[in-house]
């Protein structure tokens, strides 16, 4: 990339680097080990498009070796040149080569089967999705059921794609493989893990 | 994704080269003076920032080329201090620094910004980049003559070593 980075817009990022960014990878961590538990995340500045939530992980866990994907509508120049100035990392227009989707309009996102998938042998090296709802409850309820989570927890996120919960079905079916979802609100976060599957209807 | 380093073509712009010359200055003076020469300005005239980056160490690779020409090579790595911060008139400024000197990064990056700004560029070229510049070449004066009067002259050892 050549072209020249503006700073004079450009949100600050942590403001104790080293702290803050821990104690967001601790939220993060227990949001998957822990699926169905609501985690709330501290960041003050960050740039319009994104959310509190968002703006944590990304300062977090991107770096240079992770590709960015971000929801077409959402592309703008601010969260782009954030990304590029605090985590350095590279943006990609291709979903399958993404280690991580910064979703803020969920609706303009591809179905989850387009995202990286992993492989047999690495597994890890799939997409981890973050979407931004509406609320973390509030909406139609979700039983899961599996690693992290003590029989069953009840979810009730509020403005997920209507399609979500059947490719998330598909994503469970295939499992070792398959993508990991963040879901953020504000400051919160809920973490789908892919081995939280959704308890049968029937 | 290339990692490969691109030389640039040709001569830089102007104020790009100005900008390079000064940064150079901060990023080189000592630590004491740098922070000497800022201390004695007033706090009242100083600008005031925000970081947009805190600053933060780190290493880096230092690379080389034999003589300039040769093949790239991996030299060492070296301790990095950055920094960037943002005036109120969105002017932004940025530091690298060699070592772990947190302050000296804040500073030498809150000078940059002053020299880009037309209000503040005289009172940071007078009192903190002129001075440091002048140190830093009466420093590497005086290493220069020290050196040149250790010279050995190969030609007189040959010489003497002939005669014994």
């Amino acid at each position: 990339m050549t072209t020249i980075l503006s700073l004079s817009d450009v949100k600050p990022g942590f403001p104790n680097p080293v702290l803050d960014s821990q104690s967001t990878f601790r939220q993060v961590l227990d949001s998957l080990c822990r699926p169905g538990s609501i985690r709330t995340l501290q960041l003050d500045d960050y740039p319009d498009g994104l959310n509190q939530a968002m703006g944590a992980i990304a300062l977090t866990l991107f770096d240079y070796d992770t590709p960015i994907w971000i929801s077409d509508g959402e592309m703008n120049d601010a969260i782009a040149q954030w990304l590029r100035f605090h985590c350095s990392c590279p943006i990609t227009p291709k979903p399958e080569e993404a280690a991580f989707a910064l979703c803020p309009s969920p609706n303009l996102a591809p179905s989850l089967s387009s995202f990286a998938q992993g492989d047999t042998k690495y597994p890890d090296r799939s997409t981890t999705i973050i979407y931004e709802v509406e609320q973390l409850t509030g909406g139609d309820p979700v039983t899961l059921h599996g690693p992290g989570i003590e029989e069953t927890v009840t979810i009730s996120p509020k403005g997920l794609p209507a399609a979500f919960w059947s490719e998330w079905d598909e994503n469970a079916g295939q499992f070792q493989l398959g993508v990991d979802v963040l879901l953020t609100a504000g400051d919160q976060l809920l973490g789908l893990p892919r081995t939280s599957r959704r308890v049968s209807q029937s | 994704m290339s990692n490969k380093f691109v030389e640039p073509e040709g001569q830089l712009p102007d104020h790009i080269a100005a900008r390079q010359a000064w940064m150079a200055v901060l990023a080189e003076a000592p630590s004491e003076k740098l922070k000497s020469a800022w201390n004695a300005i007033n706090d009242a005239d100083k600008p005031d920032v925000e970081h947009l980056r805190t600053p933060e160490r780190g290493l880096v690779m230092v690379r080389g080329r034999a003589a300039g020409i040769g093949e790239r090579f991996n030299l060492g790595e070296m301790t990095v201090t950055r920094s960037a911060v943002r005036m109120a008139d969105g002017t932004t400024g940025v530091a690298y620094i060699g070592g772990r000197d947190p302050d000296h990064a804040v500073i030498a990056a809150t000078v940059d910004a002053m020299m880009q700004s037309e209000t503040y560029k005289s009172l940071a070229e007078d009192l903190i980049v002129h001075p440091l510049q002048a140190n830093l070449e009466a420093a590497k004066k005086e290493a220069a003559q020290k050196t040149a009067a250790t010279k050995v002259n190969f030609f007189t050892m040959v010489r003497t070593r002939d005669g014994k």
